[in-house]
């Protein structure tokens, strides 16, 4: 085992803790920073569950090896609330029952959350496929969708 | 049945006052802020990590396992093989008291002589470190002789096919049929349902149709792959940390293999990232727990995404012929179906239900069903989803849309010749109580949707029906009165969906307290009465009962409280809807009245505090059909279908929370489109899965699925106080036959065997010329 | 994934010194969207990650009109399609990199990554081939320039020596009066492996075709060109006859095998279709 030491900011927050040269960021997060939000769902970039915004662009974490995030800035599911309040996607998701088990939701919120600081205006279409990365087996999406554009709404009045 | 309604203004056209309205679920913010705790995510000190070595061929011997190597890498502390099993006695009786074969339970976790599907697991490392546990998978050494592996479940019913267990013999539960009972074979259990005289049906028949279908497998897709944490301390108690829809039964089951009292495990069941069914067996516990007990720590292990695929969940591969004889006006007279279902390494597909659903929305006078349950070289099939419903009813309603072609009577109007009404006998022969197939099969006919004209080329539409009989099973819950006037409501089930708020809603409606006054939570299996599992679409139906009951319970025991503490009768002490407890006035004329909140206060110094459990094994549950209207476009150079629009009319009950109750049919939607058009299995000749990822097991993504129409049908079930019947499966059933009549429409081509993936449309068109 | 080192170039020669030391397992690591998840699952072997991600030059394009346009390879494909340049003059890259995975994998994946991992339907790569693009290769023995069309040798495999990496790819200024066009077929609406992919490529003097390029995706061992498209096309007056003969030789053309992702059926009827439907969006973007 080869470890090293990761010095990032996750969060706001500047951290420091020893990872493996194997481990992918997803690793990291979960096994040696002990941030749990991102969701291990494929391991192979095809289902969106451990997205993060890294470097302000939205990456699976899966498919990034931690040691390229050295003095990197992520931000994860686990950082977007302010202190006192919830994130307009996070109100929104709950209001329109737009999760059932949640498994999926970090990464829905995380990728819907560029997608709005991208495009604060989109489309039903520009939705769909921003989050086509993001697999959901619960909801059929619908709700999902309406959430967003919900989200979007509230951030432009 | 007591009703809950409270002052006029308050109450919703349905009569409830909190019923039907559409709450922030109790567990939401911790989901959207990633700070509920799934299984994956369980942490402690000293904790393990575990990986499984998995077979590389569809069918083999095990000659032998040489771990040395692994166990020589540093940092591995324990490798487990069957072998490490207690070895118990194998046969005896599930809890209701059924047969139940233990060594094929145990060897699906871990195979022992033989390994029947690719992705078998034959051994499991613990390290300090997941690399390292990976590392020292390539380290052991299994021999083994290959076999010929059968995976299609015809070929497996044939005499000569290779036989996964030797020694099986039909189990025949039907009389006066001529299955052979003698020869070793596939074919686990030969059922039938009887009623009527078939022959003379279709005698009398002006219109017969026989076809035949065939259903892919189908993985449930549950974007959380399974994961189970096991520490076993020295006093011999054992705690799991897992993620599954029956804690209760893994904990059970989990004791039998272990051969340890059911009193020394206390499961914890963490939050579950989807199931549909798929979480109802057992997979890993078994392993953490003889693991950790091996080395003294916690272990967990955690699926990956290819060993989901390979070795969890799919629902049945099914084979299935339907012929279906109607008179001119419409009227079936007589129904024949015959169902094989690939139950995988293991007996035990759903093809029971698949015989009890196969006819479900309709009545019809003279009809059989044989249903087969057939062992093939496949992961042990698992619930999905109105377990096998889809697949039978889908052979049956793309029947019957045939059938109101060649009769010229409208799709509908024909079912609702034929529809199931109250008094009517189900598959079992028992009446039906009150049931809403007509009233869906109305607001299908009624719907704009399906009166609307439809535009373009190349576009169809299509109809379809499905029933499920959901399920009562038992449940139980304890509920607290705190003294501030709050209520804790420790539930045993498992929430996937949003049930701790439909059962606190329930609870809250039955006391007249706000939704906000409870508290619900989902407890260990310590900690509530046994409760069955998540699944069947009964957890709001049997849950519900339950909060209904401990409500009952709890407003009882608030008079008894407040009959104490005025010194008067019970009888004279009202409890109203609005959670006020009254009597007349005493004798110096004060008046008798105490708020909810105020008596809670006084709980402690007045005989302390007020609680209730309740366990129930309801049967009451409420029998719950849909009907489907879709359009597609058809891509005539490419074989594309394309879903334009979708509307699923259901009969749900009541709606507790409207919310939920659309979300599960617009999910069971979706899922029954990907059934239809783009999921399967790809199994090639060496029985190896292709596909086990969900770059190539194409489930709908965003971009495949338009905004999905609900309309919501009540006709209350008579066998609940709330009139809940259960939601979840019924969506799934309706989509496949309903989008195959949909694509027939636009190209005038039937396509029998799902998925109707573009290759096989495309195939099809460039066939017709 | 097996033992791994994990070491940052900050120069194209540093870069090349890490791989010539490495040796064949040791891997550019770019947008990292395929080989991380080749090297998790054993699927390649790799044992040293050299990170070329911060090589200034790697991460940058630049277009003007008379140079056209070069891109660093390990540019994410996001930055591209995003660019008023790129959707003007490059619509056919555009449609292909707006499809690679979701947007969390455009995030990271870059054209020199979908061209070194040299799948046979590697998206970008057909868009490539049909705008003529070059490969600029840097080396222990210096720099050459291959054509795309040129790169691949089979599945996973091309043309690059011990020590080499991609460092940009060059595409010219689209000429007066051309156009092109890329779409592939999946079973879904997105999240797939191409059927088959196809690019296309014409220029026009009139109604007359003066220089035209199909090039096909998962239908041979590699991604090819179709010369017998561009025949079909070329010196020719662009009608739906000629469209139809070009699409015609995609059919012939085509050799594909029969997997889980498509039949030999499908896939040379699809050779057929995309290159009449991309063909004729090509036509229409070169008539203006």
């Amino acid at each position: 085992m080869a470890r090293f030491v990761l010095k990032t900011n996750i969060n706001g927050e500047e951290r420091e803790f020893l990872a493996d040269e194997r481990d992918s960021l997803l690793d990291a997060l979960r096994e040696r920073a002990g941030l749990m939000g991102a969701k291990e769902g494929c391991n192979n970039g095809n289902c969106g569950a451990c997205a993060v915004v890294l470097d302000g662009r939205l990456v699976n974490s899966c498919c990034v090896m931690a040691a390229e995030v050295d003095n990197s800035e992520i931000t994860t599911i686990e950082g977007l609330a302010e202190p006192d309040s919830l994130h307009p996607l996070q109100e929104t998701f709950l209001e329109n029952a737009a999760l059932q088990c949640g498994i999926c939701t970090p990464g829905f919120l995380m990728s819907a959350k560029a997608l709005l600081d991208s495009n604060p205006n989109p489309t039903e279409h520009e939705i769909r496929w921003w989050l086509a990365g993001n697999l959901c087996r619960c909801t059929g999406y619908d709700k999902i969708i309406r959430a967003v554009q919900d989200a979007a709404e509230r951030i432009n009045s | 049945m007591v009703t809950t309604k409270k002052n006029a203004d308050a109450i919703g056209t349905n009569g409830y006052r909190l019923i039907g309205t559409r709450p922030i679920r109790p567990d939401g913010t911790d989901k959207v802020t990633g700070r509920a705790a799934y299984a994956a995510d369980t942490q402690m000190e000293g904790l393990l990590f575990a990986r499984l070595l998995r077979s590389p061929h569809g069918h083999a011997k095990i000659k032998s396992i040489d771990a040395s190597q692994a166990l020589a890498l540093d940092g591995v502390e324990a490798v487990l093989t069957a072998a490490d099993f207690p070895g118990i006695e194998m046969s005896g009786n599930d809890r209701n008291g059924r047969p139940a074969d233990n060594q094929w339970l145990q060897d699906n976790i871990l195979a022992s002589d033989k390994v029947l599907y690719h992705g078998h697991a034959v051994a499991a490392v613990a390290a300090k470190d997941p690399h390292i546990a990976e590392d020292a998978l390539t380290l052991i050494n299994v021999d083994y002789e290959v076999l010929t592996p059968v995976t299609d479940v015809r070929e497996a019913m044939l005499d000569d096919a290779p036989i996964l267990h030797p020694g099986m013999r039909t189990n025949v539960q039907a009389s006066d049929v001529e299955t052979d009972t003698e020869r070793e074979t596939n074919i686990a259990m030969h059922m039938r349902l009887e009623r009527g005289d078939i022959k003379s049906g279709f005698d009398s028949a002006d219109v017969v149709i026989e076809r035949e279908f065939e259903t892919s497998w189908y993985h449930q897709g549950y974007i959380e792959p399974h994961s189970a944490t096991a520490f076993w301390n020295r006093d011999g108690k054992l705690t799991i940390w897992n993620s599954s829809q029956g804690p209760f039964v893994v904990r059970d089951a989990t004791a039998k293999l272990l051969d340890i009292p059911i009193a020394d495990i206390t499961l914890i069941p963490q939050e579950i990232g989807g199931g549909f069914g798929g979480k109802i067996p057992m997979y890993l516990e078994p392993i953490s727990a003889l693991l950790s007990r091996k080395t003294g720590k916690p272990v967990r292990i955690t699926m990956t995404r290819e060993a989901v695929f390979q070795a969890t969940g799919p629902t049945s591969a099914t084979y299935n012929r339907i012929k279906i004889g109607a008179m001119r006006d419409g009227t079936i007279v007589a129904a024949d179906a015959y169902l094989a279902y690939a139950a995988g390494a293991y007996p035990g597909s759903p093809v029971g239900a698949g015989v009890q659903c196969a006819f479900g929305p309709y009545y019809i006078e003279n009809q059989r069903i044989d249903g087969y349950d057939v062992v093939t070289n496949g992961p042990k099939s698992a619930a999905y989803r109105a377990p096998g419903a889809p697949a039978s009813e889908f052979a049956v309603e793309a029947t019957i849309n045939e059938l109101s072609e060649s009769l010229g009577i409208d799709s509908v109007e024909l079912r609702l010749k034929n529809a199931i009404k109250e008094g009517n006998p189900n598959a079992a022969g028992v009446p039906m109580p009150r049931i809403g197939a007509e009233e869906v099969m109305e607001a299908v006919k009624n719907h704009p949707h399906y009166t609307s004209e439809l535009q373009g080329d190349d576009v169809g539409r299509g109809v379809g029906f499905g029933f499920w009989h959901n399920a009562g099973l038992e449940s139980g819950s304890t509920a607290t009165i705190n003294s501030d006037g709050s209520v804790s409501l420790i539930v045993g089930s498992v929430d996937i969906g949003g049930t701790r708020a439909s059962l606190a809603m329930q609870l809250a409606e039955t006391m007249g307290l706000s939704y906000e006054d409870i508290k619900p939570r989902v407890a260990d299996t310590d900690s509530v009465p046994f409760t069955h599992v998540t699944g069947g679409s009964r957890t709001t139906f049997a849950g519900g009962w339950v909060a209904y009951e401990l409500g009952i319970e709890l407003r009882e025991k608030m008079r008894e409280r407040a009959a104490n503490i005025w010194e008067v009768d019970l009888d004279e002490v009202e409890y109203s809807d609005d959670a006020t407890i009254t009597s007349k006035p005493d004798n110096e004329g004060n008046e008798r009245e105490f708020t909810f909140v105020g008596l809670a206060s006084k709980m402690a110094s007045t005989g302390g505090q007020i609680s209730a459990t309740v366990s129930l094994n309801k049967t009451s549950q409420g029998a719950a059909y849909g009907g489907h209207i879709v359009d597609v476009h058809v891509d005539r150079d490419t074989g594309k279908v394309e879903i334009l629009r979708y509307t699923a009319v259901q009969d749900v009950g009541t709606a507790i929370h409207p919310s939920y109750v659309e979300g599960q049919i617009q999910g069971g939607v979706a899922q029954g489109a990907g059934m239809a058009l783009t999921e399967e299995y790809f199994y090639d000749d060496e029985g190896l899965l292709k596909n086990a990822s969900f770059l190539d097991y194409r489930m709908p993504t965003t971009l495949d699925l338009p905004m999905i129409e609900t309309e919501i049908v009540e006709v209350p079930n008579p066998g609940h106080p709330f009139g809940v019947r259960g939601v979840g499966e019924v969506p799934i059933v309706p989509p496949m036959p309903t989008i195959q009549q949909a694509v027939y429409d636009a190209i005038g081509i039937r396509l029998y065997d799902m998925p109707m993936s573009p290759r096989v449309v495309l195939e099809e068109l460039l066939n017709e010329g | 994934m097996q033992t791994v080192t994990y070491q940052r170039a900050s120069t194209v020669n540093e870069a090349i010194a890490l791989l010539s030391d490495g040796g064949e397992n040791a891997r550019v690591l770019a947008g990292g969207t395929d080989i991380i998840v080749q090297a998790r699952e054993r699927a390649r072997t790799v044992d040293s990650f050299v990170d070329i991600k911060h090589i200034p030059e790697l991460m940058t394009f630049n277009y003007n009109t008379s140079d056209g346009l070069s891109v660093g390879a390990a540019t994410p494909v996001y930055l591209l399609y995003n660019d008023n340049d790129i959707q003007t003059h490059y619509p056919a890259l555009v449609e292909a990199i707006t499809v690679i995975g979701g947007t969390a994998i455009q995030g990271r994946a870059s054209l020199g990554g979908n061209l070194c991992n040299s799948s046979p339907a590697g998206d970008s790569l057909t868009s490539m081939m049909a705008l003529g693009a070059i490969a600029n290769i840097a080396g222990p023995n210096g720099e050459r320039d291959v054509a795309v069309s040129e790169f691949f040798t089979g599945p996973g495999r091309n043309i690059l020596d011990l020590g080499e990496f991609v460092v940009a790819i060059s595409f010219a200024t689209p000429p007066a009066n051309s156009g092109a066009a890329w779409q592939r077929f999946i079973p879904r609406n997105e999240m797939d492996i191409a059927v088959v992919n196809c690019g296309s490529y014409v220029q026009l003097d009139g109604e007359i075709v003066t220089d035209a390029r199909i090039a096909l995706g998962a239908v041979a061992a590699t991604p090819i060109m179709v010369p017998a498209a561009a025949e079909a096309l070329i010196g020719r007056q662009i009608t739906d006859e000629t469209i139809s003969a070009a699409a015609e030789a995609s059919y012939e053309a085509a050799t594909p095998i029969a997997d889980m992702r498509g039949s030999v059926k499908q896939r040379k009827h699809l050779s057929k279709v995309l290159t009449q439907r991309t063909l004729d969006i090509a036509v229409e973007r070169a008539r203006g």
